[in-house]
């Protein structure tokens, strides 16, 4: 299994270590726990070892229009230092993987892409680089990162970065700071619903950024975060997991994030016929959020179906809301899917318990 | 370290079960409820369902996922705690004083196949050695 740079630091910080996709991560802390450490993000900190997920630079005079013809976003729209949320869509409008965008320049960008998608993210760009024009490179091997989040993570990165993070906007970088003495690139962005920073620095300094961001944390309340609270903390804020919402054949209009697909950008995208054709015909399916009535945790999978048992379709996500003390599912439903309010049956184990569909996200923080 | 009560007999799958005349009172043990981590929901059977040994017939939900449990013996449920429906937590605070089930044992002796404390310590120890 491959290991981050900072293995041997949750191994001593009590980490139980699992296999996620290849990489040796822990789920959890011994000392904590993931209830414990998903409501330490959302009331003080939490810091990441998010050093697995894929980093791809793009570069040459005809990035920004070869991206575009990949991506669903306005690439052309970006500003420089601007990080913006894509989905990566296949020709039938199905997912490849969804992926964060950061412009340096419109000649030189920084991908950020899931890690288990790393490999088939990087042979679909090579399939479809033009002949000149455009360079690209992975540099996940060279790349450590981890996520700073919560309501704490300005003021302990405060302490250590060499810019003031309170001047750097929400989906904005920072590139050549120095974060612990170490050069580093810093972005406000994450994965929890909070505010916070994406920090990526060299591979081999990984261990260090780690060491400087949590001595910078005490007193501050931060604690090191493990992959299930990652999971729990992104599913209450109704953020997509590819495999989850997104699949090969599940897009990104009937999970509900049509916002970032620019159906009419000049030029289109690898997807967009498809994707325009489900939304002139009427969506098929939808994701619809809803909260447990009955006893009993719905998980991936899990068919939903209506009143009298009849399957509409199932669970893409789902489990115990730390935050919301509730039991919480994402459903993927044919259309008409219900209304806010109205109820959904989930098949858990043969018996069908009630879910009432709300509003999503499920958890948004105060302004 | 595991906590072990000498006075209970075990299942490789880490449950306890304790005999009292011919009812069998039933739980996790605490090695199983720290590898859950946070229980959120337990699915209990219902009352008067047959079982056998080794059948699954409780969900424990915990924030990481859905772990079941098995009978370790073979009988009739004849109670089920239903103070964990509120407090689910309970499970992890003490897994010994907060049973999950009661049964009417088919047939006492088949308890004796099982581990006994020492025997159970010893796998917990080889697995707690192996960090899992």
């Amino acid at each position: 299994m491959k290991r981050t740079p900072m293995y041997e630091r949750h191994v001593a910080a009590g980490g139980r270590m699992v296999d996620y996709g290849g990489w040796e991560l822990p789920v959890q802390y011994e000392s904590s726990g993931i209830k414990t450490e998903h409501l330490n993000v959302r009331s003080k900190a939490g810091l990441f070892d998010v050093s697995h997920m894929g980093e791809v630079t793009v570069e040459g005079a005809r990035a920004e229009e070869w991206l575009s013809s990949l991506l669903s976003n306005d690439i052309a729209a970006m500003h420089d230092n601007q990080v913006q949320y894509n989905i990566m869509c296949n020709e039938s409008g199905g997912v490849v993987d969804d992926l964060l965008v950061y412009r340096y320049s419109r000649t030189k960008y920084l991908l950020v892409v899931n890690a288990a998608n790393t490999d088939k993210d990087v042979a679909w760009f090579r399939a479809h680089l033009p002949s000149d024009g455009v360079s690209m490179e992975d540099i996940s091997p060279r790349t450590a990162e981890v996520a700073l989040q919560g309501p704490e993570a300005e003021a302990i990165l405060k302490k250590i970065a060499d810019f003031d993070p309170a001047s750097l906007k929400f989906f904005y970088f920072r590139d050549g700071a120095t974060v612990g003495g170490i050069p580093a690139i810093v972005s406000r962005t994450g994965y929890t619903g909070e505010d916070g920073f994406e920090i990526y620095v060299d591979w081999k300094r990984g261990a260090e950024l780690w060491d400087a961001v949590m001595k910078a944390g005490e007193g501050h309340g931060l604690l090191p975060i493990g992959l299930g609270a990652r999971d729990s903390l992104r599913f209450e804020a109704g953020l997509p997991l590819y495999g989850h919402e997104y699949t090969d054949d599940m897009g990104p209009l009937e999970a509900g994030y049509g916002f970032f697909v620019k159906l009419d950008k000049p030029g289109g995208f690898i997807g967009r016929d498809a994707l325009k054709r489900q939304k002139d015909d009427g969506l098929k399916h939808r994701i619809v959020a809803t909260r447990l009535e009955d006893k009993g945790v719905p998980r991936q999978g899990m068919p939903v179906a209506d009143e009298a048992g009849r399957v509409l379709g199932h669970v893409t996500s789902g489990g115990y809301s730390p935050t919301l003390d509730a039991n919480i599912a994402s459903c993927y439903v044919a259309t008409p899917a219900p209304s806010e309010g109205e109820s959904l049956w989930i098949d858990i184990r043969g018996k069908l318990k009630r879910a009432v569909v709300i509003k999503r996200p499920y958890y948004a923080r105060g302004k | 370290m595991s906590k072990i009560p000498g006075d209970l007999r075990y299942t490789k799958d880490h449950e306890w079960i304790r005999l009292e005349g011919g009812t069998g009172v039933m739980g996790i043990t605490d090695y199983a409820q720290h590898a859950m981590g946070d229980v959120v929901y337990v699915e209990l059977p219902d009352v008067g369902r047959k079982v056998a040994a080794g059948d699954d017939f409780v969900v424990v939900e915990s924030v990481k996922g859905a772990n079941d449990v098995f009978s370790p013996v073979s009988g009739t449920v004849t109670e089920v705690n239903e103070e964990l429906d509120g407090a689910p937590e309970l499970v992890n605070q003490d897994p010994y004083a907060n049973w999950l089930v009661k049964l009417k044992v088919d047939d006492p002796s088949e308890a004796d196949g099982l581990l006994d404390a020492a025997a159970y310590g010893k796998l917990v120890e080889e697995l707690e050695a192996e960090g899992s």
